[in-house]
């Protein structure tokens, strides 16, 4: 890590419409977790061969490839949010993928909106959703492992249901570690 | 899940599905390594033992079929679950035919995993469970618990052993309590047939339609009560071992159905008309004199030679006392365990009363008696009291054979005491000592008043 880089990097890189303040809610809950400035970066390409006909899903792993190809020098971390619907090969999908101890991470938002009765979700829960799951995604790039605390924001989610189970927030535990860890830098 | 966390082996070519795989099992508690493709899996395979492998089928180089048939060969125990895509499942149906235990189509939850993984962990642990149970039953029933010094006993073990091999009958006869059942049981154990069913009847006590339904099975309504068709005995030991104990009380009908069943390998069940098949080694035993009894014509001839393959006689207990010490050592371990209590031996005099016994219930006897000692013990020693045991009169010293001093003594006691009709006072002066010690000898020798009831 240099000295230039300062801050965490957010940026929208889904097919469709960004939904307004929605990016800046994340920045907020990233800056107070991690106590880095975040900063909400505007980029106009996609990814283009991320798409799986035979799925009809993205995969997770080469849009983070992609990524990563274009980090900003100044930024610590960087997190693309997406609203296409992830996978990697064994499982049906996946919230987001992490560098563990790397430099970036993607989240999806298309499953973040579903809900297990097929009603619509509520826009605030879907954006503590959101949150949680930028955070967790992010939490790994720290180095956090999944924490066996049902509560702490680093615990492992396979439904919506436990993402909205989870705080938004690290345990002790976890943020002990992160101070550890950017002690150490 | 035990202390020992279960070693897993993930073998996929995406590095991807390695750590998340990976750290999903570490995070359900098992002990997780990687390997990136086939070969370096064998190389895992062949360093390490496993107790899942979770193989991806198609991988460059090395697949996952290869990888199945190598740790089928290498490590046959390790449970292999192949993970497929849809357009592979048929390869997939291939790798369960070739030993994996199950597939995982790709996508999955990771539910799906975790349970899968858990009814497999339970599965092995049930596998194991069993072979421990089965190398405990086999432990319980091997020739070494048939315990003797006596050179006579050891050569009918020997004999038995060669027998276990063979699928012929073996007639085991021997006066009650002397172990037949156990030898049958060792014999059983001992057997090709040891992993098959046992199946132990007594033919006495029994009415020769009970009998004859109990052997042969009968069908629904072939009599009175018979509301549901049952397999007999005979068809429950196919494939694996019959006794037949006391099998010269049964009816002269009944011996010739068993006859034709022998001859046959094969009988109907009561009130059936499809003959039924069966495999079954026939080991037979009684305390009868069965020659005698074909003298007398209550036994059939030709189904007493076709018993008479292989005949083993134990010998009675008393015509081997020596190895009373170490069957009382024997017992005293097992009886520890059953009464919990810790029981270290029997005192000198206690040893000297079961020697001196005639032991008209054998070995069964000898085990009962030290039951009770054991129940009854108030230390670590079963003193000769605990035992409950009453000699005969007259018994205690073979005719002709020198007693030891104790003995003497024992018996020079109880013959005053007769005299005097076991008048305390008056037998102590006649032999000189005061009542007390009089009364100590009467317990230490454990000398009872014949007729009078006993506290036991």
């Amino acid at each position: 890590m240099t000295t230039l880089e300062s801050h965490i990097c957010l940026q929208w890189i889904g097919n469709g419409r960004v939904e307004e303040e929605m990016l800046d809610q994340v920045k907020d809950h990233v800056e107070r977790t991690f106590g880095f400035p975040a900063r909400i970066r505007q980029v106009d390409v996609r990814p283009t061969d991320a798409f799986d006909p035979a799925r009809y899903q993205y995969s997770s792993t080469k849009i983070l490839r992609w990524v990563l190809q274009d980090v900003p020098l100044d930024a610590k971390k960087i997190v693309a949010i997406t609203d296409c619907d992830l996978f990697i090969p064994v499982l049906t999908f996946v919230f987001g993928e992490a560098q563990l101890g790397g430099k970036g991470a993607v989240v999806s938002t298309a499953r973040l909106r579903m809900n297990l009765n097929g009603l619509p979700t509520p826009r605030n829960l879907f954006r503590a959703r959101l949150v949680k799951e930028c955070v967790h995604e992010l939490g790994h790039t720290f180095s956090l492992v999944h924490c066996h605390l049902s509560r702490c924001v680093m615990s492992r989610s396979n439904t919506v249901l436990e993402v909205d189970r989870k705080s938004g927030n690290l345990c002790r535990e976890c943020q002990d570690h992160l101070k550890r860890r950017q002690a150490k830098g | 899940m035990g202390m020992e966390k279960t070693r897993v082996l993930v073998v996929d070519d995406e590095e991807i599905v390695r750590e998340s795989l990976s750290g999903w099992l570490r995070e359900d508690g098992y002990a997780v390594e990687t390997a990136s493709d086939g070969s370096v899996a064998i190389e895992h395979i062949k360093a390490e033992p496993w107790a899942v492998l979770l193989v991806d089928l198609k991988m460059p180089g090395i697949d996952g079929l290869q990888v199945l048939e190598e740790s089928k060969k290498v490590q046959p125990d390790a449970q292999v679950v192949i993970m497929t895509a849809y357009a592979t499942v048929d390869t997939a149906v291939q790798a369960m035919k070739k030993g994996a235990y199950d597939y995982l189509v790709k996508p999955f939850e990771p539910e799906e995993l975790s349970l899968m993984m858990k009814k497999l962990i339970t599965q092995q642990n049930l596998v194991r469970e069993n072979i421990l149970l089965k190398k405990a039953l086999k432990q319980q029933y091997q020739f070494q618990d048939l315990l003797s010094k006596n050179p006579k006993m050891q050569a009918l073990f020997e004999l038995a052993k060669v027998a276990a091999q063979s699928p012929s009958t073996i007639l085991i006869l021997g006066e009650s309590g002397t172990g037949k059942e156990l030898l049958a049981r060792a014999v059983h154990a001992e057997s090709p047939r040891s992993t098959n069913p046992f199946i132990a009847l007594s033919c006495a006590a029994m009415t020769e339609t009970l009998l004859e339904s109990e052997l042969f099975g009968h069908e629904k309504g072939a009599f009175t009560g018979a509301t549901f068709r049952k397999k007999g005995k005979f068809e429950l030991a196919h494939s694996g071992t019959l006794f037949l104990d006391e099998i010269g009380d049964i009816s002269p009908k009944l011996q010739l159905d068993l006859l034709r069943a022998l001859e046959m390998q094969r009988f109907y069940r009561v009130g059936g008309t499809e003959p039924i098949q069966v495999d079954a080694r026939i080991i037979a035993a009684t305390n009868r004199d069965l020659k005698k009894a074909v003298e007398e014509g209550s036994f059939r001839e030709d189904l007493y030679y076709r018993l008479n393959v292989i005949a083993i006689t134990l010998l009675p207990l008393r015509e081997r006392k020596e190895d009373l010490p170490l069957l009382v050592e024997h017992f005293l371990s097992q009886l520890s365990i059953e009464v919990g209590k810790n029981l270290e031996k029997i005192s000198p005099e206690a040893t000297e009363l079961l020697m001196a016994y005639q032991w008209p219930g054998n070995v069964r006897e000898l085990r009962n008696v030290l039951e009770r000692g054991a129940v009854v013990a108030k230390g670590p020693t079963i003193e000769v009291e605990d035992l409950g045991l009453i000699l005969p009169e007259g018994e205690g010293v073979e005719e002709g054979s020198p007693a030891s001093l104790r003995e003497m003594e024992r018996l020079h006691i109880l013959t005053l005491l007769r005299e005097h009709a076991w008048n305390i006072t008056r037998t102590a002066h006649a032999l000189e000592i005061d009542r007390v010690t009089l009364y100590h000898k009467i317990k230490k020798y454990n000398l009872r008043e014949e007729g009078k009831s006993t506290a036991s």
